[in-house]
């Protein structure tokens, strides 16, 4: 969210919580949500509807575009609402400005770290071979 | 109060315990049926299917009281008794959806 200097003066603290900015964060936050809901519902519904769990049987749900596609973007979404989710935490816990800052740097490094592993894992069973 | 500080706990171990799980058994199907079957192992013993039973409540509860809070985001439901209804309903919900899950899962599949 843009801050003109037209904004009456409950316009520029609008979003200005702990952090000291982050309305474009809030919006994200609840954006990332609803996308988890439906995606998430997937995830379960998808595990409970194959026949079985075995090696060869999710393998092959996650060649196909209905599994890889909508895993990638759970991985993606889950690890972006995570992070968001924990600096929300970080910034309301940890005042002092250096451990702030470095907490929401290791959190920006694991999280996408993580996420890279999940796709490339996933690439590799998409791309992969036949198992 | 109880609801809302849940959903900051089972946020963080969604994230933390949830996402190191799914990277876990994302690895293991990509390196073959050998390491699938270690995680497969690992996830059916006592101590794994605590994990993912843990995990799937805090998935719902997560999703109910996120729920919730979207619904609060739009500046309804501040009243105090239908407020607490629907933060107990979060609780009930995810519990019961566990079970059920949980029930369906290790009665049918097992």
């Amino acid at each position: 969210m843009s801050l003109g200097d037209s904004s009456t003066e409950l316009g520029k603290v609008r979003g200005l919580g702990s952090a000291h900015e982050g309305g474009d964060h809030w919006i994200s936050e609840r954006v990332t949500s609803l996308a988890l809901l439906v995606l998430g519902v997937w995830l379960i519904a998808s595990l409970l509807f194959l026949p079985t769990l075995d090696y060869a049987t999710v393998r092959e749900w996650l060649r196909s575009p209905l599994g890889a596609v909508p895993m990638a973007l759970f991985v993606i979404t889950s690890f972006y609402h995570g992070l968001e989710g924990l600096k929300v935490v970080v910034d309301d816990y940890v005042h002092e400005p250096g451990n702030n800052f470095a907490l929401n740097t290791l959190l920006l490094f694991v999280a996408v770290g993580g996420a890279a592993f999940a796709l490339f894992a996933l690439g590799r069973i998409a791309f992969g071979g036949a198992a | 109060m109880t609801v809302s500080i849940l959903h900051r706990i089972t946020g963080g171990a969604l994230t933390v315990a949830g996402l190191a799980v799914l990277t876990w058994w994302l690895l293991s199907l990509a390196s073959g049926n050998e390491a699938y079957g270690d995680f497969s192992a690992i996830a059916g013993t006592w101590v794994g299917l605590v994990v993912l039973i843990g995990l799937t409540w805090a998935f719902f509860q997560h999703l109910l009281s996120g729920v919730r809070h979207l619904v609060m985001d739009t500046g309804a439901n501040f009243e105090l008794g239908p407020n607490k209804t629907f933060a107990l309903l979060t609780i009930i919900g995810s519990v019961v959806l566990t079970a059920a899950l949980w029930f369906y899962i290790l009665g049918v599949v097992k």
